[in-house]
């Protein structure tokens, strides 16, 4: 992969350090109205883990990684990735970041969706090198080059002049996954990545995921896929009902945990798998 | 009995009308979607004030008819020190009553574009104008062409009030003409072919851009060639 020249980091985050955990969470909590729908949630994420949310609907494993990059606002408590406050400033009381610091925050954190989100009108190679241009400020040429070989790290390159409306999901998904690693984050996202797939079409996604995570990528991930979490996780968050109900190795989480959500979430996913 | 030999004769007269007609629906449209789209955007920032001053302008416009539009700016323009030219006045009337109807049009095409689309953006890092003119306006196009070109189509045709403040387009020359030579029948009849042409032209370019801007849905890749070229280049 190539490497693009890195932003000039900012005092702050140089003080940080290495020593600061890739993600930081404490104290988050949210409401939308009347509805609290993160409570009081603390979760740290180090460098090259890959830390997996699960947990039924609505308990708010979506919500929380969408705060992580500052897509959804997070009321209390701070969020910080590599030192650095997500969406905030750091004086009292806080106000918003400016749109240029929250972009150059973003700028290091990758997120894939449920939908993919590809933009119709662009070909994957086009959707791929978009932000190496309006971000990165690279030139045409080399934006296509580096997209091309970000195409080919997830088995597309023969794909590179399709629209989306073209390709499988799965493909569609690979793209989009194409399309954040070309930007090099610290950091990638993943919210129920492989949920709007069809069944035959899940495992060559978490197959990319899987290179991901042993090629040392950080990794936050939402997913209904025990089998991913079991296997690929270092760590595990149970979600229910906004709060973190059981968190830890994927063993700790699924054979040790005691806690009676847990075992009934478990139970339920169990007996829909089995028929 | 149909004497169109008159429609020759005239012939000049008439064709300088019919490109003062196109001049002004031209220039009327373009005025009409920049003001439109600049609407549209205003609306999108969240201030009450803002937003209920752009309401009113749109309800405005949209609830008086063109004509009494035209009339307040050239006839009443002046007492506010607005002293503009009959084609000038054309031009900016076709333009401002455009406009409303534009904005409407724009601000459905906003709200229909995908939000996860815009988020992808956002979660990359870029600029709202980036998104705006990368992600936002690529989508608008294709929910809003027909709509564009069905407005554009109407245009054609409130250009003839503009004969009214003594504008020389074409009904205004066709007016000359059935007024020297009682010519009644021909003058409808060569209006007619002259409006029919205009707008069958404009639905023509309308499919045409139509079919441009929707051709990823269509096409396999921008080449139009089929995915096996694609894969050869790669």
């Amino acid at each position: 992969m190539t490497t693009v020249s890195e932003t000039a980091t900012s005092p702050h985050s140089a003080m940080a350090g290495d020593a600061a955990p890739m993600v930081s969470i404490r104290g988050v909590s949210k409401s939308f109205g009347t509805n609290e729908v993160l409570r009081d949630i603390d979760l740290t994420v180090n460098k090259s883990e890959v830390v997996c949310l699960i947990g039924p609907s609505g308990s708010g494993k979506s919500t929380l990684l969408r705060c992580v990059n500052f897509l959804e606002v997070y009321d209390r408590g701070e969020i910080r990735i590599e030192g650095k406050l997500v969406g905030y400033t750091e004086e009292t009381p806080r106000r918003r970041l400016s749109n240029r610091d929250l972009r150059s925050l973003r700028r290091n954190v990758g997120m894939v969706f449920q939908q993919f989100n590809l933009w119709p009108h662009m070909t994957a190679l086009e959707n791929v090198a978009e932000a190496l241009v309006q971000v990165r400020g690279m030139d045409k040429a080399a934006a296509g080059a580096h997209a091309r070989r970000m195409l080919d790290r997830v088995g597309l390159a023969a794909k590179a002049d399709s629209y989306p409306a073209r390709l499988s999901g799965g493909q569609q998904q690979r793209v989009a996954i194409a399309r954040v690693i070309a930007m090099e984050p610290h950091l990638m996202l993943f919210d129920e990545p492989t949920s709007a797939l069809d069944p035959e079409l899940v495992g060559e996604v978490l197959q990319v995921m899987r290179d991901l995570a042993a090629d040392g990528m950080t990794m936050v991930v939402v997913t209904h896929e025990m089998g991913f979490a079991a296997n690929v996780a270092d760590k595990v968050a149970f979600l229910d009902h906004g709060r973190i109900a059981a968190f830890g190795t994927p063993r700790e989480v699924f054979h040790e945990s005691t806690e009676p959500r847990v075992q009934q979430f478990l139970q339920t996913y169990h007996e829909r798998n089995s028929f | 009995m149909l004497d169109l030999s008159l429609l020759v004769q005239y012939g000049p007269a008439l064709l300088r009308g019919f490109g003062v007609t196109i001049l002004c629906w031209g220039a009327g449209c373009l005025i009409g979607m920049v003001l439109g789209f600049i609407l549209m955007l205003l609306r999108q920032i969240p201030v009450k004030p803002l937003r209920w001053v752009i309401r009113a302008y749109i309800e405005v416009i949209r609830g008086t008819p063109f004509l009494i539009q035209l009339f307040l700016l050239y006839s009443g323009g002046p007492s506010i020190g607005l002293r503009l030219e009959a084609t000038a006045a054309g031009i900016l009337g076709l333009g401002i009553y455009g406009s409303a109807y534009f904005a409407e049009i724009f601000r459905a095409g906003y709200q229909a574009v995908p939000k996860g689309q815009v988020e992808a953006a956002l979660s990359l890092g870029m600029s709202y104008g980036s998104i705006l003119r990368r992600v936002i306006v690529p989508a608008m196009l294709v929910s809003t062409i027909p709509s564009i070109v069905n407005m554009m189509a109407i245009l054609t045709k409130e250009t003839v009030v503009l004969s009214i403040i003594t504008v020389p387009e074409l009904m205004y020359e066709m007016q000359t003409m059935a007024a020297e030579t009682f010519a009644t029948f021909e003058t409808i009849v060569g209006m007619a072919l002259f409006y029919w042409l205009l707008v069958e032209v404009v639905s023509r370019l309308g499919r045409r851009l139509e079919a441009r801007v929707t051709r990823f849905l269509t096409h396999a890749s921008p080449q139009g060639s089929s995915t096996q070229t694609a894969t050869a280049r790669a």
